[in-house]
């Protein structure tokens, strides 16, 4: 593997960035997917929504695989990069939530289980198709550095400039319905829109932002950074800052891990976000 | 001086489903008033305050808002709301006493733009006004029930309506704070001139404070100054309010 190479040929990790794309790759898409899953992390977590990221990954995996099989069954599919199968899946699946809460009005969690089982349900399904398990997907599950390309690159850019745009014009809109729906709703806002805006910005950051972390941990970076923030962040500004602060540490610290030892950068971003979130906790504990 | 009537509510009916809620509603709310809206759980007040704020809709009767009929009326931002469910909201949010009464200006701000240097103004002015100014900072979850209700009432007077209207605001504040709470209310009436609208269960509180009560249980019962309400005997009372009720002694100085 080109990793262990480079570790035996003792190049240091920036120098090995200049040399080789697959690095750039996973190093732009990683620092950059630091700071847009936890920005809108923060919106999803005030809103008790967390669950959902959960669900809709799942549904992402299930849009991969079946991207995977028909890149082996259609020749004309072959070209295609599975993550827009992921993104397809992923905003179907957003729109299907809201369909199953509207449906469900006094059970509005059962959506997430209904969702987070059909999700994995029809995932393996195409996965068997596709002649079971291999390194691809394997590396869809638990995120890669060695995996990213150029095409996924450019994707993880779109769709953060798209989030980065319209958090930037909505702010004031998410933020109301966030902290009250019924006020935003009685105030003259187009609640409906800007959660509908929202929902579609989720489901298109899980797809991106799996492709690091990995489906069954993207929940994680949208959370865990917020988990840690909420606790000592003054207002909800500071909350969002601190939360990608947070994220942002976590993604470094995997994909450095990633490169020297050769981990899954998945599981020590989300190590990393629990060992902020307990030190964020035992802080807060001491200064009380 | 002729005052103008800013709410005007003329031969309203209102049915859910098929059971009458409010039957033969004439209201009128003077431009500077303090009208204390009572009656029973259950006796409409909310139905009628809805009806007011345009969240239903009447098939039978007339409502005008600042002499103009409802279904023609656009400038909501000149009343302001604040409902019984402020008291409801999540209470963890990490939200600023600043962020949140900021709120009640996104809609005057418009979609797609952001606030600038005049609505941080205005928000500071408002916190100012019900006394929360030392609070500006903190997150609204780490204040008493009390201060997180005027804070609500900033929002809803940042963006300077000319009515206020309040849904049993006292709810889950405690009997310490009610008093100064409603000192402030007095101060929002009769120093800034708004127009207050105040729906509570609870006659005994209000009575020496409000300027007008009206008395709804289905019909409106009584409605007029506070003057001649103090004047009604027991009996009369305890008629429109539909039970048995007692005026605590305080207004008799008055």
């Amino acid at each position: 593997m080109i990793i262990i190479t480079i570790i035996e040929g003792k190049i240091s990790m920036i120098e090995a960035i200049f040399q080789y794309e697959f690095l750039q790759n996973a190093f732009l898409a990683g620092a950059i997917i630091g700071v847009i899953a936890p920005l809108l992390g923060a919106f999803i977590v005030v809103r008790r929504l967390s669950l959902i990221a959960d669900a809709l990954s799942h549904v992402t995996l299930s849009g991969i695989a079946a991207g995977l099989y028909l890149g082996q069954a259609v020749p004309a599919f072959a070209a295609v990069n599975p993550l827009y199968f992921g993104m397809l899946f992923s905003v179907g699946g957003s729109l299907l939530i809201e369909r199953l809460r509207s449906v469900y009005k006094h059970y509005q969690e059962l959506a997430i289980p209904i969702m987070m089982s059909g999700g994995i349900g029809v995932g393996v399904i195409f996965i068997s198709l596709a002649d079971g398990f291999n390194t691809d997907l394997f590396s869809y599950l638990f995120g890669s550095v060695s995996a990213v390309s150029r095409g996924d690159l450019y994707a993880v850019i779109t769709i953060s400039l798209i989030v980065l745009v319209t958090i930037f014009f909505l702010y004031k809109e998410l933020f109301i319905l966030s902290f009250d729906e019924e006020y935003a709703k009685a105030s003259g806002i187009p609640a409906g829109a800007v959660h509908f805006a929202f929902i579609i910005l989720t489901a298109l950051v899980i797809a991106v932002s799996m492709r690091i972390v990995g489906v069954l941990l993207v929940s994680s970076l949208m959370t865990l950074p917020v988990a840690a923030a909420i606790r000592i962040a003054k207002g909800f500004k500071q909350t969002i800052w601190l939360s990608v602060l947070f994220g942002e540490t976590a993604v470094l610290v995997g994909l450095f891990s990633a490169f020297y030892l050769d981990l899954a950068p998945g599981g020590t971003i989300v190590v990393t976000s629990i060992i902020m979130l307990l030190a964020v906790i035992l802080w807060k504990k001491e200064r009380n | 001086m002729e005052q103008k009537t800013v709410i005007d509510i003329r031969d309203v009916n209102f049915k859910y489903d098929r059971e009458n809620v409010l039957e033969d509603i004439h209201l009128s709310v003077p431009q500077g008033a303090f009208v204390g809206l009572v009656g029973p759980n259950g006796s409409g007040k909310s139905t009628l305050l809805k009806i007011i704020l345009g969240l239903l809709k009447v098939k039978e009767g007339e409502v005008q808002l600042f002499g103009i009929p409802q279904q023609k009326f656009k400038d909501w931002d000149r009343i302001g709301f604040v409902s019984q469910k402020a008291n409801s909201f999540n209470i963890g949010f990490p939200a600023t006493v600043f962020e949140v009464v900021m709120g009640g200006l996104a809609k005057k701000v418009g979609l797609f733009r952001r606030p600038g240097q005049n609505e941080k103004e205005a928000v500071v002015k408002a916190v100012k006004a019900v006394g929360m100014e030392p609070y500006l900072n903190r997150n609204i979850g780490d204040l008493s029930g009390g201060q997180q209700q005027r804070v609500f009432i900033a929002r809803a007077i940042v963006s300077n309506p000319s009515i206020l209207i309040l849904d049993e605001p006292t709810v889950g504040v405690d009997s310490q704070n009610v008093e100064s709470f409603y000192h402030m209310l007095t101060y929002l009436n009769e120093e800034l001139g708004m127009t207050l609208l105040l729906v509570t269960h609870d006659i005994g509180t209000i009575t020496d404070k409000v300027t007008h009560v009206a008395c709804l249980n289905k019909y409106l019962h009584f409605h007029g100054s506070m003057k001649q309400f103090i004047q009604l005997d027991e009996q009369e009372l305890s008629h429109l309010y539909g039970h048995g009720i007692r005026l605590l002694d305080h207004h008799h100085d008055h």
